[in-house]
């Protein structure tokens, strides 16, 4: 084997960091640079707009200013309602489409820059598991075919690729001589994600950012895919972005959170934490929408009123403010800003905080001064949350 | 709505700018020098210059093709070099003539093909589906020039009852066409024409119907109640618009296909025209013809796309 | 004659369920590839192969003419002109000039087929290149050569080729030229639609994602999906291209007498039908059974190859 797939081909890693414990990041890894302490992405600002067709110069703001981080070992969930941003995100961060501007940082490096990392590195580092499981596998390829292509186009010869294919179609649980040779329509749903799951870390990969890897799922079947991403996790050490609408999902597997509406962040922060007192009232009412099973938790009417806004045309100031029980005048005239949620040092990365004027106390909303959580830390943490 | 049709008419102009500039290079494809292929083969030096000015075979292509197109855009198509009539004359009465065989040649094909693919389509499988469709590979797969050989051999050589050629025993002149000694000019010529597009239309007409009689709405309709033959009215109705699309595709195809059908019947129609311009190396005519001819299907494809846009109106959104 | 007419629908196939296909992960049938099973649908259609047989036949007959023929096709006789089925030995009479119709059949067939094939073949490479490209790369790049096949298209086929034929002059070599430049825009569209389906397909983006080139891409995962649909389309254009074909040698566009051709021996015999009607017929009857026979064989590919998997 070249020196360089095998440097990449993904090994398991010697001490596999338990879910949870985000500043562990498998050593051994030649790749890193920087150590567990830096963030393995940081995305400054992000902006992608698309023209529409016959518009007259509208554009959809599909993502308009999105900051965050991803730290080593982390699972970073995305959640968002359709329309979003998520997906345009997702691609964003593999490069497979360019943002108009911003920034993004992996490991240290500034993407795209003369003395940062080319693109193609960055896709030797980063991958991406698709949505529909159906669309994202060539049918006119056996499945080990599909999976063998990307070490293929790496460097590897074919007999090596295919190799890797065989391992990496048992690591994610298919018999590589049962399930090799067979073609996508021959496969279900979940043994498809799988085949994808494989194709994704057949490169080697530190980091996969997972586009609704469950949503086309059965529940019994979700449950399974989700467990095979964890293990996963722990093999490779890995890190991952998780994208999806499910906020059970979400909680499951994810260690931050990050919510987005109408191409913005409203809301970040460690998932126990988020799920367990939500700031923005978007996050609120997403929460509370979930349905129950408990009829004691029956609720009369739906949380969110109305449509979700012209992604085109989006309300001024705060884009939620339409739906907004909590709306004022000051919300429908500024902008809330994140506070900074983004940079290398670990404590502000664990810090919850939301896009909303009730958070900021120089705000002058008439929520603000009281922000709603009662417990005392989160005051501790807002004299720390600037106006950014 | 509006915006639809401006749309679609603002698109056929570069259309027929691109295809105006196709019949214009006709005269550059031509073997020999274009001014010789222009020009009757006794021409007077005196006639070789006038000619060159008017042409204007001096200047650079591009300023040619304007010229060109300023002087048929008013008109003038030329000299025919074979009779020295001009060209535009000739072009418009064997338009006239082509087009009384596709006035009858179009109701023909489209009522029969119509008929044959919607009874096809209700009994899918049977054995009328299969004569139709059986019907329609044939029509596909024959030459329609050789098809009206057959019938000519059939009627006027066997059995003497139509005339082999020709467009009237008078002259185009004297035509009466509610008299069937005039009219039995038309019949042979007509179902040549038409049994092709009668294959075409029958087969996709058939495969329109028995696609909607398998849709959700038809089972809504008789849920409700309504008579079968309520049903296959509706059904019917529905498969209207793709059969007038094919319709409109195969008037193109009548404009092309003319040129064989009326050289076998001598039909004196553009497609003759067109064939004795071949024949005699006339490069006006074959130039104006071909001009003439696809400038109507194009505008015969823009009102069919139009008018299907009125019948259908999920497609006033594309 | 027909306007080439656009390729059909490709009908989707209903997803596995996950209860079905883990209870199956024995599979209970063979696996197999695209191929494999385009291979076992057409063993198992009797009338395709029936057609396909008869296709070998011409084309063999055609071929082989100097070894079946009975007479010489160029040989003229005096006396021997425009006799009936049978006379003399001639199985299928003669024609105005004496010669043996059965020898210039074979012969004419020659003709006809290299009419038939070539041009699609040419067209195909030079559309199906033009079509994946404008596909893949999509833009302004895509939009012009569109626009520009689009001008071809506003002329009926019959038309475009009798005007490029016969402003070129005629003879075989301006018959191909022209056939070829006819059928290149369908052809391009065919392939551009196929193309630009497949590009927007998730797992040409993943491959992009592996950091694949674009050719690489085009080969490995853009080819196999576009092939087939180019392939069913030219095939179907093969009998138009022989009607076309024979369409221009009737007009005395396609080759010159005193070569055995269908459609110019159909021009030449018309004058005679009043002599020996059916003999004159015969170069037309030719010209349709192989044309039919190509359309059903086409059809037959088209359903073993039509199922989106």
């Amino acid at each position: 084997m070249s020196p360089a797939i095998a440097a990449a081909a993904p090994s398991a890693a010697p001490n596999g960091s338990p879910t949870g414990n985000p500043t562990g990041s498998p050593s051994g890894d030649p790749r890193d640079r920087g150590g567990p302490r830096q963030p393995l992405l940081i995305a400054t600002d992000l902006h992608k707009h698309f023209a529409v067709k016959g518009g007259r110069g509208k554009v959809v703001r599909a993502v308009d200013g999105v900051s965050f981080t991803v730290r080593k070992g982390e699972t970073l969930g995305v959640v968002g309602e359709s329309g979003c941003g998520k997906s345009t995100l997702a691609r964003l961060l593999l490069h497979l489409i360019a943002p108009d501007t911003g920034e993004l940082v992996f490991d240290g490096d500034t993407v795209g820059a003369p003395r940062g990392i080319a693109v193609s590195q960055l896709r030797r580092q980063v991958q991406m598991v698709f949505q529909d499981s159906y669309s994202s596998l060539n049918p006119r390829m056996p499945v080990r075919d599909s999976v063998a292509f990307g070490p293929f186009v790496q460097g590897a010869r074919k007999p090596e690729a295919r190799d890797i294919a065989r391992r990496m179609l048992g690591q994610v649980g298919l018999d590589a001589d049962l399930f090799g040779p067979r073609y996508p329509h021959e496969l279900s749903g979940g043994q498809k994600q799988r085949v994808n799951i494989a194709r994704a870390l057949a490169t080697g990969p530190r980091m996969v950012v997972l586009d609704e890897p469950v949503s086309a799922l059965d529940k019994s079947v979700e449950a399974q895919v989700l467990n095979l991403l964890l293990d996963l996790k722990h093999r490779f050490g890995l890190t991952y972005l998780f994208i999806s609408h499910d906020l059970s999902v979400v909680r499951y597997i994810a260690d931050r959170v990050l919510v987005m509406y109408l191409g913005r962040v409203v809301e970040l922060g460690p998932s126990e934490s988020l799920f367990r007192r939500p700031l923005h009232p978007y996050t609120q009412a997403l929460l509370a929408s979930r349905p129950s099973m408990d009829p004691a938790r029956r609720i009369e009417e739906p949380p969110i009123s109305g449509d979700p806004p012209n992604p085109i045309d989006p309300p001024s100031g705060c884009r939620f403010h339409t739906r907004c029980p909590f709306a004022e005048a000051v919300c429908a005239a500024r902008d809330p800003l994140l506070p900074a949620a983004v940079g290398a040092d670990a404590h502000a990365a664990d810090a919850h905080a939301a896009a909303c004027h009730i958070q900021d106390p120089a705000s002058g909303h008439s929520l603000a001064a009281h922000p709603q959580a009662p417990e005392a830390p989160p005051l501790a943490a807002a004299g720390t949350l600037g106006h950014a | 709505m509006q915006s639809y049709l401006l749309r679609r008419i603002l698109y056929a102009i570069p259309i027929a700018i691109g295809v105006s500039i196709v019949c214009f290079s006709l005269v550059y494809i031509a073997p020999g020098d274009p001014l010789e292929t222009v020009l009757p083969p006794d021409a007077t030096a005196a006639m070789v210059a006038q000619i060159k000015h008017i042409y204007g075979f001096d200047k650079p292509i591009p300023v040619q093709y304007v010229i060109w197109l300023g002087r048929v855009l008013v008109g003038n198509f030329g000299i025919s070099i074979a009779d020295g009539r001009p060209v535009i004359l000739e072009v418009g009465q064997a338009l006239a003539n082509t087009g009384l065989l596709a006035l009858y040649a179009v109701p023909l094909a489209f009522t029969l093909g119509y008929a044959m693919g919607a009874v096809a389509g209700c009994f899918p499988g049977g054995w009328l589906d299969r004569c139709v469709t059986g019907t329609a590979v044939a029509g596909v797969s024959v030459p329609n020039y050789w098809l009206g050989i057959v019938l000519v051999i059939l009627f006027s050589v066997q059995y003497m009852w139509l005339p082999a050629t020709g467009m009237g025993p008078d002259g185009v002149s004297q035509l009466h066409l509610l008299q069937w000694t005039d009219l039995k000019y038309f019949v042979l010529p007509v179902i040549t024409l038409a049994m092709i597009p009668i294959g075409i239309i029958a087969r996709s007409t058939r495969a329109a119907v028995a696609e909607i009689r398998n849709q959700d709405f038809v089972q809504t309709l008789r849920a409700k109640g309504l008579s079968e033959w309520a049903v296959i009215r509706h059904v019917l109705k529905n498969a209207l618009p793709p059969a007038m699309a094919v319709m409109g595709l195969q008037f193109g195809y009548l404009l092309g296909g003319s040129i064989l059908v009326e050289t076998v019947f001598s039909w004196p129609g553009s497609g003759y025209l067109l064939s004795k311009a071949i024949i005699n190396r006339d490069v006006p005519v074959l130039q104006g013809t071909i001009l003439a001819l696809s400038m109507i299907f194009v505008a015969t494809n823009l009102l069919v796309d139009l008018l299907q846009s009125l019948v259908d109106p999920r497609l006033r959104r594309g | 004659m027909t306007a080439v007419s656009a390729p059909q629908a490709m009908p989707l196939q209903a997803e596995r369920s996950d209860a079905q296909s883990d209870a199956a992960s024995l599979p209970a049938t063979v696996v197999r590839s695209y191929w494999q099973s385009v291979g076992y649908r057409l063993r198992h259609d009797p009338a395709t192969l029936v057609f396909a047989a008869i296709v070998l036949a011409i084309v063999l007959a055609a071929i082989f003419a100097p070894l079946i023929a009975p007479y010489d096709p160029l040989k003229e006789s005096i006396i021997g002109r425009l006799k009936p089925f049978g006379w003399r030995g001639h199985l299928l009479g003669t024609d105005d000039l004496g010669r043996d119709m059965l020898s210039r059949l074979l012969y004419g067939g020659r003709v006809a087929l290299l009419m038939g094939v070539v041009p699609v073949l040419i067209a195909s490479a030079v559309g199906g290149t033009l079509g994946v490209f404008g596909g893949f790369v999509g833009g302004w790049v895509n939009t012009a050569t569109m626009r520009t096949m689009d001008v071809f298209y506003a002329f009926p086929s019959v038309l475009l080729a009798v005007a490029i034929a016969g402003a070129m002059g005629g003879g075989i070599a301006n018959g191909m030229i022209a056939l070829t430049l006819v059928f290149i825009p369908p052809i391009c569209r065919v392939a551009e639609t196929a193309t630009t389906q497949v590009r927007s397909l998730d797992f040409i983006e993943a491959a992009r994602a592996s950091g694949a080139r674009p050719l690489t891409i085009i080969r490995h995962h853009v080819l196999g999906n576009v092939l087939g649909p180019v392939f069913i389309y030219a095939s179907s254009l093969v009998s138009v291209s022989m009607l076309l074909a024979s369409g221009l040698s009737f007009l005395g566009l396609g080759v010159r007498p005193p070569t055995p051709d269908w459609g110019l021996m159909l021009s030449t015999l018309r004058q005679s039908i009043w002599v020996v009607p059916w003999v004159c017929a015969l170069p037309g009857l030719a010209i349709f059974i192989t044309s039919v026979c190509f359309n059903l064989v086409s059809d037959g590919l088209r359903a073993a190859m039509d199922v989106r998997m």
